[in-house]
């Protein structure tokens, strides 16, 4: 039985990261701009330069935020045992939107760098999480009962939001609109390094996790009767969340249903064990979003839609269609 | 030495009266406890409190000697395994996989490992899972959860099991299965506490009878001893009519 695991696990590993694979070497020749494959063999301006600067790490930040943000849904509905847990709907991602927002609202001039706003996005999601994880070991709040929490949040969140909003003036108006829409723009090879470095951590933790992870699923008492010390690894489940949502929040602004919708179709392909589904969403959720986002710039070209509209008209009604067949 | 050893537990839950105002037991070596009482008299705060799932107020927990309470949870775990009256019932894994869960206190690498493997091969073998070892969980029947359960907690090969209420959804059959699965690990050396309101299968079955009443034991010791019908109507509120075998069993009907 061990050896079918492991052969499992590394099938769906080599599968995962071939896909994920695949849509790196591809995606980035798509897109409104046609790319002249002789021009970018002799690597000639402006072909090898929109290659080079914008499509590549705009893949790349794709290939991660998809990760960050899938891998985190897989992580909440584990912690929460529930499957509607995800960044969104616990109200990580919408908290981390309003830090956002409140540093480029009031962050003085018109410049702002990513430090400034990943402090700021990381301070929202880990205000959200203090906050679900003190109502859920304090007041023993259900699963249920923390959803909930999180729609109020969200309903909060959007507010102050819109607040900030109306209250900037034109210029930081527009930046927070651009920002809200939820893309994923080109960015600079050291801000993606960073991010890399930020989130590749966190990553293997959440890897090596997963077998706690199943336990984890059976509730508080059972998992605790096995040794595993349930308030702790839940703290730090939510804060390695807070992590990941809120610095790919603060480069790409909050994309939708990425964490609902891929742990969620992975797990009715690979089965319930974390051993298998956390690897599968990272790097399934990491070709979705670098797909999702090849379309958003693909399908109206030359203008393109935030991949935040394509993934919430994918993820929408799938949302619909799992409430209906729970 | 002693296997087992509690004393003066206490414990209070926020803004309620106690529940346990000092509960004092010793168990020397292999045996059948069944734990009995009405409904909210601590019978499952007593396991949580010697499982460490919860810190009592005031008074210890002795296991082989030593003090549970500065215990690692893991290191615990391998010498206590509980089974809760319930966990959820959607549970999306097989029955191997469930019973491995026993496994987590030996290691946290990603997988199982030999001795994981040989020892969720016992544990199935004795609690007869074996036709069930690849359904899921959740498509069992309660007695047959029940069996699973019990088998993860022999999985995790722990000298003592605290088993709570598990025969509350078995029919006879079961029921009486899982009694001669307590004796026959009773006889392999473990000691079994199992919170029970048959009173008539723990007359019958259990060694030595924890009888809580308000917060404290009411009585402590074998069936003929601890189980009096005077003591069972004042603990409980209803009639209890008993006959002894010539072997010294107990037979325990009640009602009015």
């Amino acid at each position: 039985m061990g050896g079918e695991l492991r052969n499992r696990v590394g099938q769906v590993l080599l599968v995962s990261i071939a896909a994920a694979a695949a849509t790196v070497a591809v995606c980035p020749f798509i897109g409104g701009a046609g790319l002249d494959p002789a021009k970018l063999l002799r690597q000639e301006a402006p072909d090898w330069n929109i290659f080079l600067h914008l499509r590549v790490p705009r893949t790349l930040l794709a290939l991660l935020t998809g990760a960050a943000l899938s891998g985190a849904g897989a992580l909440f509905q584990s912690l929460l045992r529930d499957a509607l847990a995800t960044p969104s709907s616990l109200g990580v991602s919408s908290a981390a939107a309003l830090g956002a927002v409140a540093a480029i609202a009031f962050w003085p001039g018109d410049e702002m760098g990513f430090p400034v706003v990943w402090v700021a996005a990381l301070a929202g999601a880990a205000a959200v999480i203090a906050l679900v994880t003190a109502l859920g070991h304090l007041r023993q709040f259900s699963s249920f009962t923390l959803l909930l929490t999180g729609i109020a949040v969200n309903g909060i969140c959007t507010s102050l939001i819109l607040l900030l909003h109306s209250l900037a003036g034109i210029t930081k108006s527009f930046q927070i609109t651009h920002w809200l829409m939820g893309g994923v723009d080109a960015i600079e090879f050291p801000v993606l390094g960073i991010l890399a470095l930020i989130l590749a951590p966190v990553f293997w933790w959440m890897l090596r996790l997963s077998r706690v992870l199943n336990v984890i699923s059976y509730g508080e008492t059972w998992a605790a009767g096995r040794g595993v010390d349930f308030k702790r690894v839940t703290w730090q489940g939510f804060a390695a969340g807070a992590v990941i949502v809120g610095t790919t929040t603060a480069v790409t602004g909050p994309i939708a249903f990425v964490g609902l919708l891929v742990p969620h179709l992975l797990r009715r392909i690979v089965g319930p064990d974390y051993r298998v589904l956390m690897p599968a969403s990272l790097f399934g959720g990491g070709a979705f979003l670098v797909i999702c986002d090849t379309i958003s710039r693909s399908v109206f070209a030359p203008m393109e839609i935030p991949v935040g509209v394509t993934t919430a008209l994918l993820g929408g009604p799938f949302f619909v269609w799992l409430l209906w067949s729970r | 030495m002693s296997l087992l050893a509690i004393d003066g537990l206490r414990f209070t839950y926020p803004g309620r009266e106690p529940v346990l105002r000092g509960v004092s037991a010793t168990v020397r070596g292999p045996a059948v406890v069944a734990i009995a009482g009405p409904n909210g008299a601590g019978k499952s705060t007593l396991l949580d409190l010697i499982t460490g799932q919860k810190r009592p107020d005031g008074g210890i927990v002795s296991l082989q000697g030593r003090n549970a309470l500065t215990m690692g949870r893991e290191e615990l775990c391998r010498m206590v395994a509980h089974v809760p009256q319930t966990i959820p019932a959607d549970v999306p894994f097989t029955v191997e996989e469930v019973v491995l869960t026993g496994r987590i206190p030996y290691g946290r690498g990603l997988y199982e490992n030999e001795a994981d493997f040989a020892a969720m091969e016992m544990a199935m073998d004795r609690a007869r899972l074996d036709a069930f070892r690849g359904r899921r969980f959740s498509t069992l029947s309660g007695g047959e959860k029940q069996r699973v359960l019990v088998a993860a907690a022999l999985c995790q090969q722990a000298p003592i099991l605290l088993l709570d209420e598990p025969s509350a959804h078995l029919d006879p059959e079961n029921e009486a299965l899982l009694w001669d699965l307590f004796a026959a690990l009773k006889n392999a050396g473990h000691l079994i506490l199992v919170v029970t309101h048959h009173l008539a299968l723990a007359a019958q079955n259990a060694d030595r009878i924890w009888l809580v009443e308000g917060g404290r034991l009411a009585a402590d010791g074998p069936p003929c001893d601890a189980m009096r019908p005077a003591d069972l109507e004042r603990v409980f509120r209803v009639p209890f009519h008993w006959h002894q075998s010539e072997e010294g069993r107990v037979f325990l009907t009640y009602g009015r």
